[in-house]
């Protein structure tokens, strides 16, 4: 609320239209707003450290010593390695889905109408949300490769792929965070989004985030191998366990922008559906 | 809340028929709400699903014919220890509606308004429980334990289910909110996830390795689960047995005292 209100001014003294510099002020600014609320609800974003990394040192303990068969060397030099981008998918998920539950906090509790009834940038108030779940998404990589790292893994790709998974947790928090923006926006109700997790959940377990697809089979082989979380996730680990290719850029940034257009336009019509509406 | 007054033995109801009236009411609410029971039902479904297909090779690797055989009990057993949450919900609900008080007010035996809550948390596990079963049928499970394995398998979830039910009732009489069902639902997720919930303990090491082997979860996941996996035998039975019998009075304890330190 004080980035709101430090930046009234701002907001205030701009002249109605669409201008580019003014919906990034109002973005800005709902953005701070967005990630002040979330670093004073510290209980609302622990889960989100916590439980990708508790699950991270169960899978090491659990499947390390799987880790020295040779098919899996292959993919990486043990499961620390293998997991980090499987925790940081998590983590980024469970983060982004909370932050869109805030933005359907905020409707269910009238501040939404209090920004509409100001002079703000309507496209910032979703982009606002979005920006947070960014920002809350880099501090996430940078915490979590720096756990990782003091118990032995390492980066294949040094810094330009430390570079790398820091761009990729921002586009997959930006692409999660509009689609359920979009959840949010339409139904209003903080219920809505979080009972929208356990698709979050099948998905991110329906992909090789936290195991190899080589070692799967059947169905749920063939499930993973068209998931496009198996392949965000992959392009991830593959900045921490390969040499540096074209592959690792494409597979995840790409498909994280591409999910994130589809998202920001979903989110977006479906706030201009609510508008009409009022 | 400092009204609850031990009635006399004289005018004291019918214990058996309290339990089954707090039992319909937890079925009550089932049926009013059920989008709070579903995801009980379908969490310990997926579970099995994901876990068989994920870390299905994990456990192949360390000897086991199909994950089903490993995942079926871990998740029966799970599912099964969700009645909990909805007895934490439940009790909250009756404190905030001020029917918690009336509870206390009722010419009633002070351990009945423990066990009815356990009571409706072992009806609420049957379906979780039979779900993952019937799944774990589908998909391949084998049972060269018999009609014994159904046994182990019923008793182990059952255990639990008394357990963690206890535990929320504690938790939940000392810390009135619904902050006292999420602790729960921690404390059974790192309870049971900090055993052999994933893999067998000859394939874990390190820091995981040490704690599964002294964590009582194991032995209960190890009752469960012999029936799936080869023979019943007493000797895979009774630190099972052993297990769930400590954390029920200890639960149990924690419930009790509970009551007693809301009463004052």
């Amino acid at each position: 609320m004080s980035a709101i209100t430090h930046d009234a001014a701002a907001v205030g003294s701009t002249r109605p239209g669409l201008g580019v510099g003014r919906l990034v002020a109002h973005t800005t600014s709902l953005t701070k707003r967005s990630v002040i609320g979330r670093l004073r609800q510290p209980a609302a974003l622990a889960p989100s450290f916590i439980f990708p990394l508790f699950f991270a040192a169960l899978g090491a303990a659990s499947f390390s010593r799987i880790a020295d068969r040779p098919d899996f060397q292959a993919i990486a030099p043990s499961f620390l390695n293998y997991n980090a981008a499987g925790a940081i998918l998590q983590g980024v998920l469970f983060a982004a889905v909370s932050a869109s539950g805030d933005l359907a906090t905020d409707i269910e509790q009238g501040f939404f109408e209090r920004l509409l009834a100001s002079p703000v940038s309507r496209t910032s108030i979703i982009l606002g949300r979005l920006g947070s779940a960014m920002v809350v998404a880099m501090v996430q990589v940078v915490v979590f490769l720096a756990i990782f790292m003091v118990f032995g893994a390492r980066i294949e790709t040094g810094v330009v792929g430390f570079f790398g998974l820091l761009v990729g947790g921002a586009l997959l928090a930006l692409a999660m965070a509009g689609l359920m923006s979009g959840v949010a926006v339409r139904s209003g109700s903080p219920e809505v989004v979080q009972g929208s997790f356990p698709l979050v959940f099948a998905l991110m377990f329906l992909s090789s985030a936290f195991f190899p697809r080589i070692y799967m089979t059947g169905w749920y082989r063939t499930v993973a191998d068209w998931n496009p979380m198996s392949h965000i996730v992959e392009g991830m680990q593959s900045f921490m366990n390969e040499p540096l290719a074209l592959d690792q850029f494409l597979r995840a940034w790409v498909i994280p922008l591409i999910v994130a257009a589809a998202g920001i336009m979903f989110a977006l019509r479906a706030l201009s559906t609510r508008l009409k509406a009022l | 809340m400092s009204i609850a007054v031990e009635p006399r033995h004289e005018h004291v109801a019918d214990s058996g028929a309290v339990i089954g009236a707090v039992v319909r009411r937890t079925l009550l609410r089932v049926r009013r709400m059920p989008a709070a029971f579903v995801p009980s039902i379908v969490m310990p479904v997926f579970q099995l699903v994901a876990f068989s297909g994920a870390f299905g090779a994990a456990v192949r690797f360390a000897g086991v014919d199909n994950a089903m055989d490993w995942y079926v009990p871990l998740n029966a057993v799970q599912g099964a220890s969700f009645g909990a949450m909805g007895v934490s919900f439940g009790l909250i609900n009756d404190m905030q509606t001020g029917f918690f008080d009336r509870l206390l007010m009722a010419p009633t035996r002070r351990w009945t308004l423990i066990a009815g809550p356990m009571a409706g948390a072992i009806v609420r596990a049957i379906v979780p429980i039979l779900l993952v079963v019937v799944v774990g049928f589908a998909g391949g499970m084998n049972v060269p334990g018999g009609w014994l394995a159904f046994v182990t398998i019923g008793i182990a979830a059952v255990g639990i289910a008394l357990v963690a039910s206890a535990f929320a009732l504690g938790l939940t009489y000392r810390m009135r909110n619904m902050g006292a069902a999420t602790l729960t639902q921690f404390a059974v997720f790192f309870t049971i996830f900090l055993s052999t919930s994933q893999v067998p303990l000859a394939a874990m090491n390190g820091w995981l390795h040490a704690v599964a082997r002294v964590n009582p979860m194991t032995n209960v996941l190890r009752l469960a689960r012999q029936g799936l996996l080869g023979e019943v035998t007493w000797d895979q039975t009774w630190g099972g047995l052993l297990a769930i019998a400590v954390m029920l009075v200890l639960s149990s304890a924690f419930a009790l005292t509970g009551l007693k330190r809301l009463e004052r």
